[in-house]
């Protein structure tokens, strides 16, 4: 097996996707020829030609709305916008088109694409380079919504999203890209080639979408997160000294609820952490799913930790960005209600 | 009527323009056309804009080889020695400051840099159409804007290095900065979102009849945009006192500005379906500049409505300090450009004018370095990125409302401030 980024492991996944299938085609601002401003695409017009990875005007609405024709009409088309801060214009081709698409015409017309996001903060992007606007896309419905945390399941993921008959939004935690981050910000930075899940099989293989996994075993509490911050609860689990169980949920949507009650059930406390803003975050949906389907196991009341909610700002990133110091705090108060 | 049979054709292809050259490649300019300085003549600004149609696909010039200013642009500009020594310390000034503020990035003083070479005249000169009131809209690349309105190269230096003097207090990245004193609307970071913006604050001093005119900016790339499109209908139906400044660097990060442009031959020309004045000028030719801008401001001043005005230049250094250029394109395609560097343009100009010299520039180069150096040893001092002060953290919370609602107040409080 390969040891790859998490940059190497999409272009693998984009080049399975198109050397396999003819229809699979990749397009969005700077991905032809120079292969994007974080080089997923590197080469993939050298190899398939500039009718299949292409440059395309600076217009999202264009992008996702073009992308949908081509989806409809049969193709599969994977397109990247070029920082997840940058989809609001194309929020209407989302949101009333590609989402609705099934629907609407009763089957007749559908959308096969995939919209991929780098998405998270920890680059010193300010604001409009670090937004994780995941709950404005769980929140519409006929989406399916996808956050790798690592190289292997990045490529399996995006396989099977390039794979799925309706709309797949990506997102790429753009911190992760060149190794795993657990929000140490001041320490040396780990590159995924000395970290296990680092290692990518090569050729097809797909991750299913809808199925979280466990990524520590704990008994004292729960942890769901997903991105960037599976290594930040990880790391602060390790710090904490709380026995937490860690569940990557790797898809929002579909959510993997077995996992999640069967994990909370055992150890009675759940904390929910996301790098987007708390009101109304995903997060939101995730405590209240718990409180539901576990409240007889609840030993405490579900607990959020999540970015501030304030725009990302520049300079005051590490004291914005949710990292192991709050995630450890909040996982020792989360274990000492009685 | 017959159903025509599809079979009859040969089977369709997809066009995706390319640029002439790519690395490895030689530069080849020869199919710009560029008319000789001073050709180009200059309507009245109340003219038809069907009348003009041909100055959106031609480059006015005003600056010729010898260094003379001439046609009739030129002699529609009532400029002094004086303004014409100024505006070249500006564009010095932003070429010097640009230079330092890359290095500090290098050195992490800062996270983050974009640099105007080659394109130093258009902002420099536009800002010396304005009157104060006025309000431009600027994209990252304008920043002499500010410089030529007087803002103090200390505010600007202590936004780059989000120190706490940082006027808008750490929370933008460097480059995006603010001063309504001196008619520089907020900088949003995404692109094209400001153009209508513009338009919009135009309406405003239409609406309540007042003096005041606007100014947008995008560049070539960002016209692709809806919000470009939004900002031309607008302007059009409501003939809003703006000028609409598109700056064609040539590139879009990688993208040749052919992706953006498509078939339309220039991007002046896209103003001709909203029935706009739309003209061409040479971005790095400082009278040029100034000379349209001029024109379109007194167009927009007179209540006579936008105008759409395509700079042609060319962007000599990297979209950002996250780019690297030769990576898709040749490395001496900023040298091979056909419209010179618009310092050197005017410093010849000043020369011929016999009110310069060399020694005279590059004494004027050691001043201006020595000031710059020193005013970035004073901010470096109060801090920069890593090190020295800075606004406190508390400050994230404040201004997301005028009113910090009990919510944020709370998480305040959580995060220990």
């Amino acid at each position: 097996m390969a040891r790859m980024t998490m940059i190497e492991a999409i272009r693998d996944a984009l080049d399975v996707a198109m050397g396999a299938d003819p229809s699979v085609v990749v397009f969005g601002e700077d991905v032809g020829y120079f292969g994007g401003v974080f080089r997923c695409t590197a080469g993939l017009q050298a190899k398939y030609g500039k009718t299949r990875c292409f440059d395309t005007p600076i217009n999202e609405s264009g992008i996702v709305g073009a992308g949908i024709g081509m989806a409809a009409y049969g193709l599969k088309p994977v397109v990247e916008i070029q920082f997840a801060d940058y989809m609001y214009p194309a929020y209407d081709q989302i949101v009333s088109e590609a989402a609705r698409l099934r629907y609407r015409s009763a089957g007749q017309f559908t959308c096969p694409m995939v919209i991929r996001m780098p998405t998270g903060g920890g680059i010193f992007g300010g604001q409009t380079h670090s937004q994780s606007p995941e709950a404005l896309l769980t929140h519409v419905t006929g989406l399916k919504t996808v956050v790798p945390s690592n190289p292997r399941d990045a490529k399996g993921l995006l396989l099977a999203a390039i794979e799925d008959p309706d709309p797949v939004i990506f997102m790429e935690p753009k911190r992760l890209y060149n190794g795993p981050f657990d929000g140490h910000h001041d320490r040396p930075v780990t590159a995924w080639k000395s970290h296990e899940m680092g290692e990518v099989p090569e050729g097809h293989y797909t991750v299913p979408l809808g199925k979280a996994v466990l990524r520590r075993q704990g008994r004292a509490a729960t942890v769901l997160t997903y991105g960037t911050m599976v290594h930040v609860a990880l790391a602060a689990a390790e710090e904490s000294g709380v026995d937490a169980e860690v569940i990557d949920l790797r898809t929002l949507l579909p959510l993997d609820m077995e996992a999640i009650v069967a994990s909370v059930n055992k150890t009675g406390r759940c904390l929910v952490l996301h790098e987007a803003t708390l009101t109304s975050g995903y997060g939101a949906e995730l405590a209240a799913l718990v409180q539901a389907e576990c409240f007889w196991h609840l030993e405490a009341p579900v607990r959020r930790v999540a970015g501030w909610d304030t725009p990302y700002p520049h300079t005051h990133e590490w004291s914005y960005f949710p990292g192991p110091a709050r995630v450890a705090e909040a996982l020792r108060q989360l274990v000492e209600v009685a | 009527m017959e159903t025509p049979d599809p079979n009859e054709y040969p089977p369709l292809s997809l066009a995706v323009p390319e640029p002439e050259v790519r690395p490895g490649g030689q530069p080849d300019f020869s199919h710009v056309a560029i008319p000789r300085a001073g050709t180009v003549r200059r309507p009245p600004v109340d003219v038809d804009p069907e009348e003009i149609r041909d100055l959106a696909f031609t480059i006015i010039r005003v600056l010729n080889r010898e260094g003379q200013a001439v046609g009739p642009w030129a002699e529609a500009l009532d400029i002094t020695p004086e303004d014409l020594l100024e505006g070249l310390r500006h564009m010095m000034t932003l070429r010097i400051y640009d230079a330092r503020m890359l290095n500090a990035q290098r050195q992490q003083k800062t996270s983050f840099y974009m640099q105007h070479l080659g394109e130093e005249a258009i902002s420099c000169a536009f800002q010396r159409a304005l009157a104060p009131g006025d309000m431009n809209f600027p994209t990252y690349r304008q920043a002499g804007l500010l410089i030529a309105a007087g803002y103090p190269l200390s505010a600007m230096m202590n936004q780059i290095f989000s120190n706490s003097e940082d006027p808008m207090r750490g929370r933008q990245l460097p480059v995006c900065y603010s001063s309504r004193e001196h008619g520089f609307f907020t900088i949003s970071g995404n692109l094209a979102t400001q153009f209508i913006q513009a338009v919009g604050w135009g309406m405003a001093s239409a609406i309540s009849g007042d003096r005041k005119i606007s100014a947008a900016w995008i560049g070539d790339g960002s016209t692709a945009e809806s919000d470009f499109h939004a900002a031309l209908v607008f302007a059009s139906t409501y003939k809003a006192p703006v000028v609409l400044n598109i700056v064609n660097n040539q590139w879009a990060i990688s993208t040749f500005q052919g992706i953006a442009r498509g078939g339309s031959g220039t991007f002046a020309a896209r103003g001709h379906g909203f029935g706009i004045p739309s003209l061409r000028v040479d971005g790095n030719d400082y009278l040029a500049v100034l000379a349209v801008a001029k024109w379109a401001a007194e167009r927009a001043r007179r209540n006579l409505g936008p105008t759409l005005i395509e700079y042609v230049t060319y962007r000599a250094g990297g979209h950002s300090t996250s780019d690297d250029p030769s990576a898709y394109r040749p490395a001496e395609e900023s040298t091979a450009w056909p419209l010179g560097d618009p310092i050197l343009r005017l410093k010849n100009h000043l020369i011929a004018l016999g009110i310069w010299s060399d020694d005279r520039h590059a004494q004027a180069e050691a001043e201006i370095l020595a000031e710059i150096t020193e005013q970035q040893k004073r901010a470096e001092a109060i801090g920069t990125l890593h090190h020295g002060q800075h606004p406190s953290p508390a400050d994230m919370f404040e201004d997301v409302y005028a009113e910090m609602p009990p919510h944020l107040l709370k998480q305040r409080h959580e995060a220990g401030f």
